[in-house]
């Protein structure tokens, strides 16, 4: 049996408390003592490091706001790859495998999972390179389809709800001034034309009052 | 194989044609009517706990999976087909209320001259200037037809908008282009957001004639024919791809299920994918069909009723060796004929305030249909040009799928510190004006059998032969000058560059909007079906749904896809079932 891989993460990071600010105004985390320990599901503690340090490139945490690493995009990535979309339950995957026009989108065998292992060889020993170099990097994969892979998952990782492991602390949501999956917005629609309506954002469990069901932790 | 106990009425699918026409024969006969339908069992109360943007909106879980069956697709008869493997420019539904549970509920009446489109156009424009390859005709049936059978489609799920047309009076504020409507609509439309009232008072200083989308979503409390009650819409955002948590989108789960429940003759088994309808002489004699454990089962039956998506309807009549399939070298042939889609094109418009976009309801938007159906102008060569609708509609803008929305030019890189700084300044600050445009039907596109992929049983997939011809070109190139133009009093910026003629493709959503392969004429040469519906070559099988359309129009086709129904079933139960071996 494998070996259980973990990621170290600070408690601040896992649905550590964070203040509300108003849309698109930095937020900065206050981080807490301690760490946890987080079960990865598909990756070894090394790919992990080496997949946060590119999506912390894709969407950096810098000036404008938080970004991939506070959010735990990597757990998020590592959820899905682990789940019935990384091992490719849902796409049409008999052959012939062949080449076609663009319009048909990706015709590789590849399943999510398989292109995220390959992608991790081309990305090399990435965690231990300068920022600058990390860019160099990945500018040089960008049209792979490893790249396009991760940077959509980037954003899936930012902005799901927590359930999917990511938006730590809805920290996505916040950043972006969206509310998450509120009940209702019959007496708010017509109204606040031109102006920003920005309420606090709650996740779909705290609204539903009960946990949803991802599909990432159905069993197939 | 397992025998079992015959039915009067076999039906094949478990959406909005198949519950409806089940609710429609038990409700005026006392026949056994039983529906099969492949996907799960689905209730409306599983929803509240899925206003998920990443597995509904993203992933697509209410889809068909495309793993255990697609379609294949080529451009032309020249090229390879290649299998869509995964969804893209269209979405089957699957499950209990299929596609009917995670629609928008856009429910338009097509115009009059749609029905009688070829007529129309020979006698306007003359039979020299429609091009060869056109290979539209009329519908068997009539706008007047069919007027009372949308009546009664609104009805039941409780259309929200605004008659522009009451009876012959025009209407400032409806659609005033529509056919002559008996009734108003059973519901007031929906509230307008920041950006379709925008789109309303510029379109009206264009001189156009905006109108409300009449929708699905009700705009108050509403109680049915058949004593349903359902919620107003709370503009949550979560509509189309979600079921409703709320019951305020009619779907088959909220209102035809509650009514079927009660019935002691109606039976619906999920999990059980219908493989073949069976037949000898002329007569369905049943279905045979798969169970969710790998069992066959044969059912027999007296009548047939093939009530699934276009693309299954098609397949499965191709898969039974049901009528003859098309040729497009020869145009002989009609089974697979006349396969359209819908035209579309988008001219994203941004603003310089937000517009909390995040609220909306699958059909909450304002439209114009001066551009609908001929609208007089000719294309190339003097050929005539259909357009279609134009509208902005706020159905919620989620936060994956909105992310990254900003003008050409604001960032030189699509990841990285510039990127997302440029991506937070944009957010929600643009909105879409989308063009609804009539599809016409050309000899070259089709549907048939694909002779190299299968699907999870090893049955051959339905392929599609499908491109953009000349004509489709043109109405996105008219279209979007006329958005250019509402953008532009919109106050909105937008690219303003040409765009490249894009090839039909398989990967960027444009509408769950499929019609023709089992389309219906005025005889067994120029159809499948005759007017009721019912096979030309097997008198006691209906197929039912969009399959039917000889063409598309330009609005979304459910509305039409119900009022068929009720036409149809009406016929089986006033005519047929008294004679079920003959033709109506």
């Amino acid at each position: 049996m494998k070996r259980r891989e973990f990621l170290i993460l600070p408690v601040a990071a896992v649905g550590g408390t964070l203040l509300y600010t108003l849309a698109g105004e930095p937020l900065r985390l206050q981080a807490q003592n301690g760490t946890v320990k987080v079960p990865l599901r598909f990756f070894t503690a090394e790919e992990a490091k080496v997949i946060t340090a590119a999506c912390a490139r894709i969407f950096p945490s810098d000036a404008s706001g938080p970004g991939a690493t506070e959010a735990n995009v990597v757990i998020y990535i590592d959820r899905q790859l682990a789940g019935p979309y990384g091992r490719d339950k849902y796409r049409y995957t008999k052959g012939p495998w062949v080449e076609s026009y663009p319009e048909h989108g990706y015709q590789d065998k590849a399943s999510p999972g398989e292109t995220y292992r390959e992608g991790l060889k081309m990305l090399g020993d990435f965690a231990s390179l300068s920022p600058a170099d990390q860019d160099t990097k990945l500018r040089s994969i960008e049209k792979s389809h490893f790249f396009q892979l991760l940077r959509q998952h980037t954003i899936e990782g930012m902005f799901c709800d927590p359930m999917h492991g990511g938006n730590a602390g809805l920290i996505g949501w916040q950043l972006v001034g969206y509310p998450g999956p509120q009940m209702s917005y019959r007496d708010e629609v017509d109204k606040h034309f031109g102006q920003p309506w920005r309420p606090k954002p709650a996740s779909l469990e705290q609204i539903a009052r009960r946990p949803g069901k991802p599909w990432e932790d159905e069993k197939s | 194989m397992t025998n079992l106990k015959p039915v009067d009425v076999a039906i094949i699918g478990g959406g909005w044609t198949g519950l409806l026409t089940a609710k429609e024969i038990t409700a005026k006969t006392p026949l056994s009517v039983a529906v099969f339908e492949r996907g799960g069992p689905r209730k409306f109360i599983d929803y509240a706990v899925t206003m998920d943007e990443l597995d509904y909106n993203i992933r697509l879980r209410m889809m068909q999976n495309t793993a255990e069956e697609t379609i294949t697709h080529r451009h032309s008869l020249k090229d390879k087909a290649v299998p869509v493997r995964q969804h893209g420019s269209f979405h089957p539904g699957t499950g209990t209320g299929g596609a009917g549970e995670h629609w928008g509920g856009a429910s338009f009446r097509f115009l009059p001259d749609v029905f009688t489109l070829r007529t129309h156009l020979l006698q306007k424009h003359g039979a020299a200037k429609l091009p060869e390859d056109l290979s539209i005709q009329d519908w068997a049936v009539t706008y007047d037809d069919l007027e009372p059978r949308y009546w009664k489609a609104e009805q039941m799920t409780g259309i929200s908008g605004k008659a522009g047309n009451l009876r012959g009076e025009k209407i400032d504020g409806g659609n005033i282009f529509e056919g002559p409507r008996q009734q108003e609509y059973p519901t007031p439309p929906l509230k307008h957001s920041y950006a379709s009232s925008m789109f309303e008072t510029a379109v009206r200083k264009l001189g156009y004639h905006p109108y409300p989308t009449p929708a699905a979503n009700l705009s108050e409390p509403y109680k049915n024919p058949d004593g349903i009650m359902r919620g107003a819409c709370q503009y949550c955002g979560h509509c189309q791809r979600y079921g409703c948590m709320v019951g305020a989108k009619a779907q088959p789960t909220n209102t035809l299920m509650p009514v079927l429940a009660q019935r002691k003759n109606f039976q619906l088994h999920t999990g059980s994918w219908v493989r073949r309808i069976v037949h000898k002489d002329g007569r369905a004699t049943g279905i045979q069909f798969t169970g969710e454990n790998g069992e066959e089962f044969f059912q027999p039956a007296s009548t047939v009723v093939l009530a699934s998506f276009t693309l299954n309807n098609t397949r499965l009549l191709l898969l039974s060796k049901i009528g003859t399939p098309y040729d497009p070298n020869t145009r002989k042939g009609t089974l697979g004929r006349n396969l359209t889609h819908q035209v579309g094109t988008n001219t994203r418009v941004f603003f310089d305030k937000p517009l909390n976009a995040f609220m909306g309801a699958g059909e909450l938007g304002s439209r114009i249909s001066d551009f609908d159906g001929d609208i007089g102008f000719t294309g190339g060569e003097g050929e005539p040009l259909r357009l279609g609708m134009i509208s902005l509609s706020n159905n919620g803008n989620p936060p994956i799928g909105s992310f990254g929305t900003m003008p050409q030019g604001a960032s030189k890189s699509n990841w990285g510190s510039e990127w997302k700084k440029a991506a937070l300044e944009w957010i929600d600050r643009s909105a879409g004006i989308g063009l609804s445009g009539e599809h016409l039907a050309w000899r070259q596109n089709y549907m048939d059998l694909d002779p190299a992929y299968t699907d999870k049983f090893g049955d051959p997939l339905l392929r599609f032969t499908l491109d953009w011809t000349d004509h489709e070109y043109k109405q996105r190139e008219f279209a979007e000058k006329i958005q250019a133009r509402i953008a532009r009093e919109m106050g909105g910026k937008f690219d303003e560059g040409a765009r490249p003629r894009a090839r039909y493709n398989v990967i960027n959503y444009q509408s769950t909007h499929i019609q023709g392969g089992a389309i219906m004429g005025t005889s067994p040469e120029n159809s499948v079906v005759n007017r009721y519906l019912q096979h030309w070559d097997v008198p006691n099988l209906f197929v039912i749904g969009a399959s039917s359309f000889p063409q598309n129009a330009a609005p979304n086709p459910t509305l039409t896809v119900l009022a068929l129904t009720y036409w149809a079933t009406e016929v089986m139960t006033d005519r047929y079932f008294k004679h079920p071996e003959k033709l109506i």
